[in-house]
């Protein structure tokens, strides 16, 4: 099994969620998130003053799936939330020792 | 979290500061008393052969039926609505500063304001109200500030308690347009607003039990001394001062009150580094822009009941000259804003409208229609540089009250001797001058002594966390997650 982390652009979310609705993925984590890469923030102001804002509002989705769905999965995140402009995100993957399910105590792959 | 002891000896000093007042009122009453014995004789004399005429009603109900009673009811019930419509100031100076602060010290905000108007109306009824009209100012015969004056000041409010609401001097147009009763809740709210004004200056890092002194003594004490020398005829009505309904008296009053308190205060940690003015963001957008017009609302009760009639077309010019005065306050702080910092600042454009309200307030009865938005105008252009300013010189002001009230209070009372012919410009400018440095000295003497006996500001640590959790252990918005600490 795989965690998969992906930072996506807020608007983002419902495209990509129908993406991995299409593959058969329906479980997920969302978090509002802030973040930054490469892609600077802006300036703003405030009764005078300026300031720049250098966090940007992300959206972060948490997916675990078994090993062989792992490319399927990023592929679709990618293709969905991909808009070609800078900070479209970024996509994780992590390894997982185990998952619970806590409704019925299953374990491992069928957990997920 | 305070203990509950830190939080009593608070109270206690507060009690004390009262009753050593309350102690000293028999010394003063008497001296004077003394002094001016001779001319109490003959100011007696005067009083009997007064008392000696017929009361003008038999009782409250041959007044009632008297041709002169709906006349009367008119000119109350507008006063008395203009009292409401001030009072709802209070909602809109506490979402105003709410709104223009971090939420972190929302609920500190929100309480100083409900503090405010309670602890205002109760002073003003048990002391203010009779200090700031004493009656008679000056005993012409002998030239001197007559008996009364110092009865105002320094009997504790007996007076007030004393009137019988049977008392048909008090109750009938034998006292005015309006009761005695609409004559201290219109006084009374004007007296809390004046109060108000500082909150707005000195919010998120001053101490709680600290400013509730303050704004206890500076409402029920210095409030009706200034308000008296105009409103109480005083030296300053006497030459010829012209100030409405309170640019000087009530704005410029709390405008400068509020500098020397920030002045003894000091900046927002982090406000400015290296010389730099780093912002520190309001927390609603929205409720600053409620707070707004909600006061323009009361405004017109500000204004419209200082007409101290339902005079139809006293009232009406007033109405319009107040409205016009802020519709340009907005206008032009839009344009002086935007050109100035390349975007259209929302919290710019409310201040204008506050800017221009303040400005019309001292001539709003007096200016011509083009004067007014004139006025409002330019109040709405000098309340941005003034903003602007105070940050250069770094007087941290989060609300800018200092330069909507203060600042644009001297402008509104200056503008009255440019706009119309109601008084001089060197009256004009010694009253205000005047108030606004009486209260900026008597603001600067209260903090200064508030700071030594109990502290005038919160730790490092409570300011950085937040008011609400320091002084209230209490969030303001616990379901929302917060944007950072």
């Amino acid at each position: 099994m795989k965690l998969i982390i992906a930072i996506i652009k807020p608007f983002k979310l419902e495209e990509v969620k129908e993406a991995l609705a299409e593959i058969g993925i329906e479980g997920m984590t969302v978090t509002e998130v802030k973040g930054f890469g490469r892609q600077k923030g802006h300036t703003e102001i405030y009764r005078g003053s300026e300031y720049t804002v250098d966090f940007l509002p992300k959206v972060k989705l948490e997916i675990v799936v078994p090993d062989d769905s792992v490319v399927k999965t990023t592929d679709a995140i990618v293709k969905a939330a991909k808009t070609g402009k800078i900070g479209d995100g970024k996509v994780f993957v992590l390894p997982i020792d185990e998952a619970i399910r806590i409704r019925t105590d299953e374990r491992g792959e069928s957990a997920v | 979290m305070k203990l509950w002891s830190q939080s009593m000896t608070g109270a206690l000093k507060m009690i004390g500061i009262f009753s050593l007042l309350a102690l000293l009122t028999p010394v003063f009453a008497q001296e004077a008393a003394d002094a001016v014995a001779a001319v109490a004789e003959a100011a007696t004399e005067v009083a009997e052969a007064a008392a000696e005429e017929a009361p003008a009603y038999a009782d409250y109900d041959a007044f009632a039926a008297s041709p002169g009673f709906a006349l009367f009811t008119v000119n109350n019930l507008w006063l008395l609505i203009s009292a409401a419509l001030v009072f709802i100031m209070h909602l809109g100076f506490s979402t105003v500063e709410s709104g223009l602060c971090q939420s972190k010290n929302t609920v500190n905000i929100l309480f100083k304001n409900v503090f405010i108007v309670c602890i205002g109306l109760l002073g003003y009824a048990f002391y203010g109200f009779n200090a700031m009209y004493p009656g008679v100012y000056f005993d012409a015969d002998a030239g001197t500030i007559s008996k009364e004056v110092w009865n105002g000041f320094f009997t504790m409010g007996s007076g007030w308690f004393a009137v019988d609401n049977n008392d048909v001097s008090m109750v009938t147009d034998a006292y005015n347009n309006y009761t005695w009763w609409t004559d201290f809740i219109f006084q009374g709210m004007f007296a809390a607003t004046a109060a108000t004004i500082v909150s707005g200056a000195v919010a998120e890092r001053i101490k709680l039990g600290s400013f509730m002194v303050y704004a206890a003594l500076l409402v029920t004490f210095i409030y009706p001394i200034t308000g008296s020398w105009q409103w109480g005829t005083g030296w300053l009505a006497s030459k010829g001062f012209y100030d409405f309904a309170g640019s000087s008296l009530v704005h410029g009053f709390g405008g400068f009150a509020a500098l020397a308190a920030v002045i003894v205060l000091g900046p927002r940690l982090g406000k400015y580094k290296d010389g730099k003015i780093i912002p520190i963001l309001g927390h609603s957008m929205p409720l600053a822009t409620i707070g707004v017009f909600l006061l323009w609302l009361g405004w017109f009760g500000f204004n419209g009941g200082s007409v101290l009639s339902a005079d139809p077309r006293g009232v009406s010019y007033v109405f319009v000259t107040t409205a016009l005065a802020a519709a340009a306050g907005g206008l032009f702080s839009i344009c002086t804003s935007w050109m100035l910092l390349k975007k259209p600042d929302l919290s710019m454009a409310l201040n204008g409208i506050l800017a221009g309200l303040v400005g019309i307030t001292a001539g709003a009865d007096s200016i011509s229609m083009h004067g007014s938005i004139i006025v409002g105008a330019i109040a709405g252009i000098i309340v941005v540089f003034s903003i602007i300013f105070f940050d250069k010189v770094k007087i941290d002001d989060p609300v800018g009250a200092i330069s909507v009230h203060g600042v644009c209070g001297i402008w509104g009372t200056l503008a009255v001797a440019l706009f119309s012919d109601a008084a001089t410009f060197g009256t004009q400018l010694l009253g205000t001058a005047s108030v606004c440095a009486f209260a900026f000295v008597a603001s600067l003497i209260l903090s200064l002594i508030i700071k030594a006996i109990m502290g005038w500001r919160v730790s490092a640590e409570e300011e950085t966390e937040g008011l609400d959790a320091g002084e209230h252990g209490a969030e303001a918005y616990p379901d929302f997650t917060a944007a950072h600490k």
